[in-house]
């Protein structure tokens, strides 16, 4: 059979989950990961970041929205995903996502940022004007009152809310992880490590997306990079990011060591199928350098071009890296038999439902909708978006 | 009470949702089936297996199974003498047309007919977000087919490849047990037409029923044991090197 090596059960041959089930976790890690970069400054009171605290929140909100849309792409019958919500199977992993991801956005998400820029909002929708002014006075929900009591009342339960949020972003990713991590049929996916490693990855590229959107933000408006927040942004990366992979090579370490019955299975696997996507681009490429180049930033005094410059590079391979993961895991975890006798092949469609083409457009689609967000909701302080009269941020 | 035009208003259309899910949990009518009465296995008698296929032809007439997907199928094995943890597999289109002759030599060769396990705790079932699929109770693993999301979770969950989604109706498939059949006293397609009797039907909660005998007498495993998921389909002289 084309694309079979050795023995695959005869129903295995094709591949259940496409790209798109590779984007999903990686989409919804770079929600958690941006959210708990926000709650940095909100709740641990780290200064230094202020300036990425109301952008990290935007691009949370912005990949949370289509985090769902590449599961529902590649379901059957997407007509009946609501059943999830009207009969979740208590004992499915998959069946929590639904309330998973409407707590966080309704309840952690929304509502933070709503609460955020209520103040905002609401000058805003005084002083725009047209179909501008409709829609700030719609997002005002009715609520225009912003005395100082009220927005003190605001600045608490939005504290409250990151609070309550941290562990939210936790459990959205780290859900995930257990989606694959439970599923003991697989060796490849099955391991209690696998939710830990879910959250400190999506920490790892969510930190590295915010970091870059904020510094190519900044460049593309002409100010200023502030160059104290984003070498603490980047020393969270480099210790998430070593936390990270201490985990995935303990992982790694202990499958060699206890070599157990799919070891040799899933060894041949690792150094031929997935030679370039796990060994070349995820560990070397997309782990080691940017370790490596963020160390260098530790380490060496640089000057604020060279660190730039490093923390771009850097920035760029940590989410070609991750995106690498989500891969191997994904589609790594069902190239291989579970008869350990054999290999397929995957081979991903172009124009198809769940092509190349799509996995693109899903990528580009929070991209464009956080420009909307930026463009609706300034991230930063009125004198350089023009439109905000009086409102420099309240927090 | 009275009924008024708000009421009927209001009722109508929670009716006519609910009428739906009342059809669709009428299950087909077999008036003398007891389900509380039944426990549904099956054993596969491996030395009696010729690799005829006429099993998997049986249960793709039966079912109505797409070209290329196996309610169930016939691997063949080709352990050598030195190395029994890696034996040779072969199944070519699920064994649907017999095999060609073995180019293997030394050793042994057998068959090993598989089909869905119905697991007591199936792996799949658990899994199932909908819970579409699910344990009927008389121990057979069914999928409603007009509930079924077509998430493929349940492919991934089971251990022996035994799922598939139905290029048509894109939904989850796998072995019923003919449970079209059994409700009515029959045996299964890949039963009746196995011509050594390698595979028969269990009814587990029936004192009269052959397997009790057989399980007493034999050397009896099941697959991947380790994986303890309660499997119902039961090998005998099952070698440890099949997966």
């Amino acid at each position: 059979m084309p694309g079979v090596e050795g023995f695959m059960y005869p129903n295995e041959v094709e591949l259940q989950w496409s790209v798109l089930i590779v984007l999903y976790p990686f989409l919804t890690g770079l929600v958690a990961g941006a959210f708990i970069l926000a709650s940095l400054e909100r709740v641990f009171h780290v200064e230094a970041v202020k300036p990425t605290y109301r952008l990290a929140l935007l691009t949370a909100l912005a990949f949370l929205l289509v985090a769902p849309l590449p599961l529902q792409l590649h379901l059957g019958h997407p007509e009946r995903s609501y059943e999830m919500y009207l009969t979740p199977h208590r004992t499915s992993a998959m069946a929590m996502f639904g309330f998973v991801y409407l707590w966080y956005l309704m309840a952690v998400l929304l509502l933070e940022i709503w609460l955020d820029y209520r103040r905002d909002i609401v000058l805003l929708s005084q002083s725009a004007t047209g179909w501008k002014r409709l829609i700030y006075r719609l997002m005002t929900l009715g609520s225009s009152n912003i005395r100082e009591r009220a927005l003190a009342i605001d600045e608490r339960i939005g504290w409250l809310i990151t609070l309550i949020g941290i562990p939210s972003a936790f459990l959205l990713h780290g859900y995930v992880g257990f989606i694959f991590g439970s599923v003991k049929a697989n060796p490849w996916w099955s391991s209690p490590l696998m939710p830990v490693v879910f959250i400190f990855s999506a920490m790892v590229s969510g930190i590295a997306a915010v970091m870059l959107l904020y510094m190519l933000l900044t460049w593309l408006r002409k100010e200023t990079i502030d160059m104290r927040c984003v070498d603490t942004v980047a020393s969270y990366l480099f210790y998430t990011f070593i936390i990270d992979f201490s985990l995935e090579m303990l992982d790694l370490i202990h499958r060699i060591y206890e070599a157990d019955e799919s070891f040799r299975s899933l060894d041949f696997m690792v150094h031929t199928k997935l030679y370039m996507s796990h060994i070349v681009v995820q560990i070397l490429l997309g782990t080691v350098t940017p370790i490596l180049l963020l160390a260098l930033t530790q380490v060496l005094r640089l000057g604020e071009m060279a660190r730039k410059r490093i923390y771009a590079v850097a920035g760029c391979l940590t989410l070609i890296g991750i995106f690498a993961m989500r891969w191997n895991v994904v589609i790594g975890g069902q190239l291989f038999s579970k008869s350990f006798l054999g290999y397929t092949t995957y081979k991903m469609g172009l124009v198809t439902r769940e092509g190349l083409l799509v996995a693109i457009v899903l990528t580009v689609l929070p991209l464009i909708i956080l420009w909307v967000l930026v463009k609706l909701l300034p991230p930063w302080p009125e004198k350089s978006s023009g439109s905000l009269p009086d409102a420099a941020p309240v927090h | 009470m009275n009924l008024t035009r708000r009421h009927m208003l209001l009722l109508l259309p929670a009716a006519a949702i609910a009428w739906k899910y009342v059809l669709a949990g009428t299950p087909e009518a077999s008036p003398n089936y007891t389900m509380s009465q039944h426990w549904w296995g099956m054993l596969i008698d491996l030395p009696k297996c010729i690799g005829c296929g006429n099993c998997v032809r049986a249960c793709q007439a039966e079912n109505d199974v797409p070209d290329g997907y196996f309610r169930t199928w016939v691997e063949r094995y080709h352990v050598s003498d030195y190395d029994i943890e890696n034996p040779h597999v072969d199944s070519p289109d699920g064994g649907k047309k017999g095999f060609p002759l073995s180019k293997e030599e030394g050793g042994k060769n057998f068959f090993v007919p598989k089909l869905c396990n119905h697991c007591a705790d199936s792996p799949c079932t658990q899994v199932c977000p909908v819970g579409a699929t699910f344990i009927s109770p008389d121990g057979v693993v069914l999928v409603d087919k007009t509930y079924c999301l077509g998430c493929r979770y349940c492919v991934q969950a089971c251990p022996y490849g035994c799922r598939f989604i139905h290029p048509k109706t894109m939904t989850a498939e796998k072995c019923t047990l003919c449970y079209h059949r059994i409700t009515k006293g029959l045996t299964t397609a890949c039963c009746e037409a196995c011509p050594t009797g390698a595979r028969q039907l269990a009814d587990l909660k029936n004192p009269n029923d052959p397997i009790h005998e057989f399980l007493k007498a034999h050397s009896v495993q099941v697959l991947k044991p380790y994986m303890a998921t309660h499997s119902k389909v039961f090998y005998n002289e099952l070698d440890g090197s099949v997966r």
